[in-house]
């Protein structure tokens, strides 16, 4: 081995305790990065395969009812592939031995062939005998959720009656990798699910022999998108077609879609904090090493040695720091990687999660860490190179001391000398005081970035299960029915208020710009439904108009004022136009709502209702929750605390593993930078240390001298960075996909505490690490150097 | 002023009216105001000057270490004061070899790497032992400079800079750092490489006493010549004291 490598290797072991923290630093980078872009990729390649392979369609539409012949003129319209009608219907559920609301939604299957579009994945099980009634596949989300297993049986209510399914076999379907009861965000697989049965069981009982309700198409390459939804609209209009919408509105795809683009902006975001961090402590350690060697330098450039072999001699030890980052970060990163796919295959089914780690994004993780670490480290290693070896030889000019700020003040006199010292050290070396700062500062910043993401979801879901939902559970039913029914829900025993509402589902129009959304209709005086804007504050609905996310006035660039055009998808389908009287900046989905009144009176119909939210008696719950199940006009029940324990298991459960694993990364950030500074000083210091130590002050009193700095760069660093974090934590909200979750920009104390104090301990136990080597300060050897 | 120099010797360096000014912040240091020198081949020459004489400068410019603010240095006929930043390298890397006060080692690197990594970049160098045994250093070559006293760094410098078989060897203040003991020792070295191997060799130093040793003596003083004598007697390095 060339005598320089050897000197570049016995360089680094001599500092290898840096070089650790900084390697470390850089692969949280690498692996942040591999474990979101592996999570991206795998979600979006097991998607697409998914969506391939079970042909998964590319258009959607329900409609009341229209006879089968209607298929043949939706296969002529050009540009479509092929076309699956069949019934779907929500139906109320009730497992043996459960009283808990529950509901689903029924799907026929084609007696004579499998489905050509939304093909099932079969997990075991048969399919359903052709002409039985009482067979059913269910979803595996379902099953898993209740435990359920071939041969149990459950009971729906179809059609009024009550009647019981035998599970005969477990499903997935490319429809339902999120499955979610329509108009929800997060899923209740306990209390919601997805069964498929014969279509002719179906068609009787719900008199849509050789008619169906609900249809799918899939197009051919090339075909025009809105053209092929036009015209499905034109042909399914006579039969209540209530507006054919494409991949983009379909619940379970749109909230696939928006995690895999999460995953890509979180990709991007988290690894290039670390890396800049990484970058910037290289920056740091290189500067110095390079300062302590530049006899060394001018030695090797006075026996030969071109500027380019000094320079590359530094870039050596670079490479071999992020040579240690990849053998750490990149197994770090497909294990984290593997265990978050893991548990995003709880939370999406997928017939299988395939796992994949693209050979690209390896190169791309090397090639970024690298630029990341040349980049850092190539300013000072240029300052080497250029250093004429003459000047060199010379050891660096004392900087110039004089009276400081402080003294100049006249207060030096009332400053001990140690501590005149810290102020002196400080002050005189603003740049380098800055950077420790700055360094510090990010730890604090990464850490409050960490934790923010928790705190969101905390006060989003706080907001949303408190504020917004205040009622104990929610009704739905099948259809418009007139408001005497609400008066009988709350005349049930165990209903302490009730509050009806009206939603209708409409095609918002403004311009070109469209989106499928359900109006809200409620009363102005609302106990039971809050309208609340991210930051708490109540907002008054407007006595006519429409009051709007604000997000969905944001993608139809309309605002307060501007009048809309809704394509009523329901009844006789009106087109009425509207005025957007406010928006809302609420936390989720694009919603709109409407006073009861106002809504009836655009609708043009009397006092109907769709639904109620209802406070209950905790005492009557078992028995409303029987009673309610047997009052067929009602679709579905939601029951909110099922709501807030699916969320804590599914949801809550991948932020706090996706949390820890942001926090650990964040702690080695914070204590690579503090234990960097700290060296960084004690190897900068240690001549004059040890100058007072010969003439005579303590240990005690160099110690505090050193960990003084320390101390005063660490307490201002602490609120630069939670600033920072602040605004880390800024840019990321507004960085990601905003229609599906809108994550509030709220930073708990909890927070900041937690990222003050995992900063200060961290510094003071560099503090005490570094203590400990003031302790063996070798006094005549210190001194004896030149340096 | 180079008239005295044995003729029948071939010139090595040359420098005409070579002139130095470092700017300091507001004031303007001129470290040499014009110097003329001979050097020739195989010759032992000391340049012998008070502190801020313009010695250590001279003596860099004329290893490619700095160059002058004005005039002319030829190194074997050819101008070196033309060569750019990659030439002048070259022109260390093969034909210089220097000795500085405080060692200059790498304390990383145990004495034969030291010496390796000079002999690994030159044309045609002698073994790192080879060059250690010629310092009185055989035994030491695996000590790391840390575990050797001033006098043994300083030859393993010795022997780091003559390792290569340079053309001239440039020694500034060689025993600066040192004891009289020790710096006879180093001095005893530098004599015997002169000798044994033909390297023209330039010691600057302060110490008069050093000056007896040499062919030739160089006196400067505030950036200038002041004179230049030859040494009739030259004496043995071992019977120097000071």
């Amino acid at each position: 081995m060339p005598s320089l490598d050897r000197k570049m290797l016995r360089d680094l072991w001599q500092m290898r305790s840096q070089a650790v923290a900084i390697a470390l630093v850089m692969a949280c980078g690498i692996a942040t990065f591999l474990l979101s872009q592996s999570m991206m990729h795998s979600l979006a390649l097991t998607q697409k395969t998914y969506y391939e392979r079970y042909r998964f369609a590319d258009v959607f539409a329900s409609l009341k009812r229209a006879p089968e012949s209607l298929s043949d003129r939706l296969r002529e319209i050009p540009g479509v592939g092929q076309v699956q009608t069949r019934i779907v219907v929500n139906v109320n559920l009730s497992l043996p031995g459960w009283d808990e609301p529950a509901s689903g939604k029924l799907i026929s299957l084609p007696e004579l062939h499998r489905p050509r579009l939304n093909q099932l994945y079969f997990r075991k099980g048969r399919w359903p005998t052709p002409g039985r009634d009482d067979e059913v596949l269910a979803s595996e989300a379902f099953s898993q959720a209740n435990d359920l297993r071939i041969g149990d049986t459950i009971s729906a209510v179809i059609n009024g009656r009550q009647k019981k399914l035998r599970i005969v076999g477990i499903a997935l379907s490319p429809e339902y990798v999120y499955e979610i009861k329509p108009g929800d965000l997060l899923p209740d697989n306990k209390h919601f699910g997805v069964f498929w049965m014969n279509y002719e069981a179906l068609s009787i009982a719900y008199d849509l022999d050789g008619a169906f309700n609900d249809l799918s198409v899939s197009l051919l390459h090339g075909a025009s998108l809105d053209e092929v939804i036009a015209r499905v609209d034109d042909l399914i209009e006579p039969y209540g077609g209530l507006g054919a919408y494409d991949r983009d509105d379909q619940p379970s795809h749109k909230i696939l879609d928006s995690e895999i683009e999460q995953n890509r902006t979180m990709g991007l975001f988290a690894p290039t904090l670390f890396l800049s961090v990484a970058a910037f402590l290289l920056n740091v350690v290189m500067t110095r090493m390079i300062n302590t060697q530049r006899e060394q330098i001018a030695a090797l450039k006075a026996f030969g040695y071109s500027n380019l072999e000094v320079g590359v001699h530094y870039l050596k030890s670079v490479l071999i720091i992020v040579a240690g980052a990849l053998v750490v970060g990149i197994p770090l990163g497909i294990w984290f990687g593997r265990e978050v796919t893991e548990m995003y295959a709880k939370l999406f089914h997928f017939p299988e999660f395939t796992f994949r780690i693209l050979p690209k994004v390896l190169l791309t993780a090397a090639g970024v860490a690298l630029a990341a670490a040349v980049l850092g480290t190539l300013g000072s290693v240029v300052r080497a190179v250029r250093l004429p070896p003459a000047e060199a030889m010379r050891p660096e000019p004392p900087t110039g001391y004089g009276p400081t700020l402080v003294e100049r003040l006249g207060l030096g006199r009332l400053i001990p000398p140690v501590a005149l010292m810290v102020v002196r050290q400080l002050e005189r070396h603003p740049l380098k005081t800055m950077l420790s700062t700055i360094a510090i500062s990010l730890a604090v910043s990464v850490l409050v970035l960490g934790n923010f993401m928790q705190d969101s979801v905390d006060y989003m879901m706080a907001a949303q299960f408190h504020w917004v939902q205040r009622y104990d559970m929610s009704v739905a039913t099948t259809d418009t029915v007139a408001d005497r029914a609400i008066y009988e829900l709350a005349s049930l025993p165990g209903v302490l208020q009730c509050e009806p509402n009206r939603s209708v589902s409409v095609r918002m129009r403004a311009g070109p710009r469209h989106r499928r959304v359900g109006i809200m209709g409620i009363r102005a005086d609302s106990d039971l439904f809050g309208l609340v804007n991210m930051d708490g504050k109540q907002v008054t609905l407007p006595p006519g108009g429409l009051l709007i996310s604000q997000t969905l006035a944001d993608i139809l660039q309309v605002g307060v004022g501007d009048w809309v055009q809704l394509e009523v998808l329901e009844g006789k389908k009106p087109v009425r136009q509207a005025m957007i009287a406010g928006t809302l900046q609420d936390f989720a989905g694009l919603s709109v709502y409407m006073e009861l009144d106002a809504l009836r009176q655009l609708m043009r119909e009397g006092p109907v209702v769709t639904g109620a939210h209802l406070m209950i008696d905790p005492n009557y719950q078992t028995s409303l929750y029987r009673e309610l199940k047997e009052t067929p006009q009602i679709a579905a029940v939601t029951v909110k605390q099922h709501a807030v324990d699916s969320f804590d298991k599914t949801v809550a459960e991948s932020m706090r593993v996706m949390k820890s694993i942001n926090l650990i990364f964040a702690c080695v950030i914070a204590i690579g930078v503090v234990y960097n500074s700290a060296r960084i000083s004690l190897s900068e210091r240690s001549r004059e240390l040890a100058t007072l130590r010969v003439v005579g002050f303590t240990r005690g009193e160099i110690s505090a001298i050193l960990l003084g700095e320390l101390a005063v760069v660490t307490l201002a660093a602490l609120p630069v960075g939670l600033v920072l974090g602040r605004g880390f934590s800024w840019w990321m909200v507004s960085a990601l996909d905003q229609e599906v979750f809108r994550f509030p920009f709220v930073i708990s104390n909890g927070t900041n505490a937690f990222a003050a104090s995992v900063v200060l301990v961290a510094s003071a136990v560099s503090g005490l690490i570094v203590r400990r080597r003031l302790d063996q300060l070798d006094l005549v050897a210190v001194l004896k150097s030149r340096e | 002023m180079s008239g005295q120099a044995p003729t029948k010797l071939e010139s090595v360096f040359a420098t005409r009216d070579v002139t130095k000014t470092y700017h300091m912040g507001e004031v303007d240091v001129h470290a040499l105001r014009g110097v003329d020198i001979d050097l020739y081949g195989g010759e032992f020459v000391v340049l012998l000057g008070p502190s801020g004489s313009g010695k250590s400068t001279l003596l860099n410019i004329l290893g490619g270490l700095d160059s002058p603010s004005s005039g002319t240095v030829y190194y074997r006929g050819r101008e070196l004061t033309d060569f750019d930043d990659a030439g002048l390298t070259r022109y260390r890397r093969n034909h210089v070899g220097f000795v500085f006060q405080f060692y200059n080692l790498i304390p990383s690197l145990t004495a034969r790497e030291n010496v390796g990594l000079i002999t690994e970049i030159a044309s045609n160098p002698m073994k790192p032992v080879e060059a250690l045994g010629l310092v009185d250093l055989a035994d030491r070559v695996d000590h790391f400079p840390a575990q050797m006293s001033g006098g043994e760094q300083q030859r393993v410098a010795i022997a780091r800079a003559v390792a290569k078989q340079p053309d001239v060897l440039l020694c500034d203040e060689p025993t600066g750092a040192l004891d009289v003991q020790t710096g006879v020792l180093v001095l005893e070295v530098i004599q015997k490489i002169n000798r044994e191997l033909g390297t023209t060799t330039a010691v600057i130093t302060h110490n008069a006493v050093i000056a007896d040793m040499a062919d030739r003596v160089i006196h400067l003083s505030g950036g200038k010549i002041t004179g230049v004598e030859t040494n009739t007697k030259k004496r043995e390095a071992s019977e120097l004291t000071w």
